[in-house]
């Protein structure tokens, strides 16, 4: 039952990770989230504008339907499995978000957030601040994902397991644009 | 039949990545700040598993639920694109503190606010579609 309705240790975590990418490549799919924005866009009829939208998105259907899975299962995780002990965040880091004004985790209907609250508000989305963050922020992996021909799932776990050079050229990718947007970035737009 | 199963895992991986707290915009942070092994130890466990596993199925021709053999493409070869809009997509990475499956699984907590960021993602992926052939792969 803890495994149920406790947060899982790291190395069990990463465990279950390649349990999902095991399934579904037994599944004959392989495990790739960011082509989902591909499919959707195909789907929508992006066709017409490009031909990178252009071919038969219902052969990756079944990603559509993991997706559709993977919001029922935060439902279910965040609603049913919940708990409401706190996380061992680092302090260093609870310490640094308070510098720039960011709340640590709390309790909200009895259920740890894993997010500020406070900042992932629709209200913060009028503010400058939200518009960088979210509406920015969303660009920026949408476009940097399909670009990079992957993201965390594609690259970082299938391409790094499969030892694929390009996927550890796009994994120093994603570190030098986080490292930037932390320590560079973010003491400005949390000024705002 | 198919479908059920994909379901069934997409409903997996939303409850390993909430209990991970890999979906949490905290633990991003506390990753880019390299204060705690907690999103290494997951990464670098599943690599570390994922790279015997997918050795085990090449040496055995490990065969799917069709019983066709897995053949494992290789990724392409676009250092330029891989390094360049890896860049683009860490940058965003840290400001939402979500990738694409944490963004889907987010949605299913029931914050609002990730609904914007998965639309603003699907135009950003729109926009690379347009722009693609300008840019260096």
């Amino acid at each position: 039952m803890d495994l149920l309705f406790q947060p899982w240790h790291w190395a069990f975590s990463g465990f279950m990770i390649v349990v999902v990418m095991f399934l579904l490549i037994y599944a004959g799919q392989k495990f790739g989230v960011s082509t989902s924005f591909q499919t959707m866009c195909s789907a929508a009829g992006g066709g017409r504008f490009s031909e990178y939208f252009n071919y038969d998105w219902k052969k990756q259907s079944w990603l559509l339907i993991f997706v559709l899975g993977s919001i029922i299962g935060g439902y279910l995780a965040s609603h049913v499995m919940a708990y409401p002990e706190s996380m061992a965040l680092s302090q260093s880091t609870i310490d640094d978000l308070a510098a720039l004004g960011v709340a640590p985790p709390e309790l909200k209907n009895h259920s740890l957030s894993l997010l500020p609250l406070d900042l992932f508000s629709m209200e913060t989305l009028t503010d400058p601040k939200g518009l960088l963050l979210f509406v920015l922020g969303g660009f920026l992996i949408g476009f940097g994902t399909r670009y990079a021909g992957g993201c965390t799932s594609g690259h970082a776990i299938t391409g790094l397991s499969n030892l694929q050079l390009p996927s550890l050229v796009a994994v120093i990718g994603f570190f030098i644009g986080g490292l930037i947007t932390t320590h560079l970035l973010f003491p400005y737009i949390f000024s705002l | 039949m198919k479908n059920l199963s994909y379901l069934f895992i997409g409903v997996l991986f939303g409850i390993v990545m909430t209990k991970s707290e890999a979906i949490s915009w905290y633990r991003i942070q506390e990753m880019f700040r390299f204060q705690h092994i907690h999103m290494y130890g997951i990464i670098g466990i599943a690599v570390i598993l994922g790279a015997l596993m997918h050795y085990w199925m090449k040496k055995n021709h490990f065969k799917n639920a069709a019983g066709e053999e897995v053949l494992f493409a290789d990724k392409p070869k676009n250092y330029i694109a891989a390094l360049a809009g890896g860049s683009l997509f860490g940058l965003g990475w840290a400001m939402t503190g979500a990738c694409p499956g944490p963004l889907y699984v987010l949605l299913g907590h029931g914050y609002a606010v990730i609904a914007v960021i998965i639309l603003s993602a699907l135009v950003g992926t729109f926009t690379y579609g347009l722009v693609r052939k300008f840019l260096p792969h």
